[in-house]
């Protein structure tokens, strides 16, 4: 089997070595891109939510307002301007902070952040106005205070309600991550135009990683099917 | 029985028509360009199409006594355009390199432009030293003579960024996000000398084979007439004058 694809390697012209490991250094990059917005996007986006659902105009406010602009506007632009507008900022090549945004990593990361978290802050907060009226006002007859009811009742039953929508938001970040390549970040999508204009061949290039991106898609769906399973086996119809 | 027949005769037919079309005496040849690329090709305020490519392929039809038709292209859909019969010929400064020469054929080269280094006003790096280049962030754009000249001889030693158009690397040059830049030589001149802060590193690097007209690989035809006509053209100084008209230095092969 190894001899087999060595040499299915040997005779292919695009599919060399040295191509298959420009698309793993991709998909390396590119999941971690991915999985560091995404964790970062729902710890910012739990206490947002709950911010955003203040009957105080003061707290709810700014969270509407960021989450209108961020949701309001395109990814692509959203990264350009991050990218090319810290750049321009008078002497910041000289500050530390420039030895975190010279790289393109950190920029798109932070975009990234910036735009997973809007959206997931909107999904959170949807499942949380729609918590029963009278799952709150039990709470309350037992005496919990409010972050108490918050932290037993109002995010748990949150949580089951948020998890479909919230795994679309992931296979769309997977895929909004497609353009991190245009400020030189060499992710799947990077490799792949890499490689296509190396050697004209845009089907091979393209194909090869759109399956990647599936194969990728389709282990989410997976493991979030499982987690759904788990969170929302007590509505599951009793076994005859 | 019949159907037998009626198939050999269509066969015959379409070998007929095809002998036809490899007859072709090439009294029209459609050339495509893409603009603007200056000085190569690009249209003057009044729409007219002009440059150095323009002005040779120009004295080629004149010297092969066709009648050409420009067609203008987008560099993306070149190759394809070319296979598809959309034009006959490319002559928009395609570099010769083993990968397109699977898709097209290329005729002798007719020009060749080198590869120029770019730095910020004050940048004092001896580019002909490895280890003065060692971790230093290069941009070049994707596919060029340059990407593979830098991937090739560099690969290890310098951090290699690529970029899809020149202009967003000139960006990234001025947020001091890249060290270097390596473009064809014009190009640069043109989107990073004309900005300030920026000079010239180094001497130029003569890379790769050179540009060459492409065209179909069955019309050997037409690549043996198109080849004629560019070494009459180089030999009796039409070339020499055209040159002379656009560039300081020499770019003939």
């Amino acid at each position: 089997m190894p001899e087999m694809i060595t040499n299915w390697l040997n005779t292919h012209e695009i599919f060399t070595a040295t191509t298959i490991l420009h698309y793993w250094s991709g998909l390396v990059t590119t999941v971690q891109l991915v999985f560091l917005s995404l964790i970062i996007g729902l710890v910012l986006s739990v206490p947002l939510a709950v911010m955003r659902t203040s009957r105080n105009l003061l707290i709810s406010g700014p969270v509407w307002v960021y989450t209108y602009l961020f949701r309001g506007t395109p990814l692509l632009i959203q990264l350009y301007v991050i990218y090319y507008g810290i750049g321009v900022i008078d002497g910041i090549q000289d500050t530390f902070w420039w030895d975190i945004f010279k790289a393109p990593f950190y920029p798109a990361l932070l975009a990234f952040v910036l735009n997973t978290a809007a959206y997931t802050t909107e999904i959170i907060r949807g499942a949380m106005v729609a918590t029963p009226q009278g799952e709150i006002e039990a709470a309350k007859a037992y005496g919990m205070s409010w972050f108490k009811r918050l932290r037993r009742i109002v995010l748990p039953s949150a949580a089951r309600r948020a998890v479909q929508a919230y795994s679309n938001e992931v296979i769309f970040m997977l895929h909004a991550s497609a353009i991190a390549s245009v400020v030189t970040i060499v992710d799947l999508t990077g490799a792949a135009r890499d490689i296509y204009s190396r050697f004209y061949a845009p089907f091979d290039a393209f194909i090869a990683v759109a399956l990647i991106y599936m194969a990728l898609t389709f282990t989410l769906i997976f493991c979030f099917r499982k987690l759904e399973r788990h969170l929302l086996r007590h509505l599951k119809p009793a076994n005859g | 029985m019949n159907r037998l027949i009626v198939a050999a005769s269509c066969a015959l037919a379409l070998m007929a028509g095809s002998a036809q079309t490899q007859a072709k005496d090439w009294k029209d040849i459609r050339i495509a360009f893409d603009v603007p690329y200056e000085p190569f090709e690009y249209k003057t305020p009044d729409g007219e199409l002009t440059g150095f490519e323009v002005d040779l392929a120009r004295a080629m039809c004149k010297d092969l006594k066709a009648n050409c038709e420009f067609v203008i292209q987008s560099w993306d859909g070149m190759i394809p355009g070319l296979l598809a019969r959309k034009f006959d010929a490319i002559m928009s400064s395609m570099s010769i390199t083993p990968e397109r020469a699977e898709q097209v054929l290329f005729s002798e080269p007719y020009y060749n432009t080198p590869g120029a280094w770019f730095g910020r006003k004050g940048t004092n790096i001896d580019v002909t030293d490895k280890d003065a280049l060692k971790g230093k962030i290069v941009g070049v754009q994707r596919g060029t003579t340059m990407d593979t000249y830098v991937t090739n001889e560099l690969g290890g030693i310098v951090q290699v960024k690529r970029y899809t158009t020149a202009d967003d690397m000139v960006l990234d040059l001025e947020a001091q996000r890249l060290d270097l830049v390596f473009v064809d030589y014009p190009v640069g001149e043109q989107t990073i000398l004309s900005k300030d802060g920026f000079t010239v590193v180094g001497k130029p690097v003569k890379l790769g084979e050179g540009v060459g007209v492409a065209m179909r690989k069955r019309d050997k035809d037409l690549a043996a007439k198109i080849n004629a006509s560019l070494k009459k053209l180089k030999n009796n100084g039409t070339y020499d004058t055209i040159m002379k008209k656009y560039f300081a230095y020499d770019v003939k092969m």
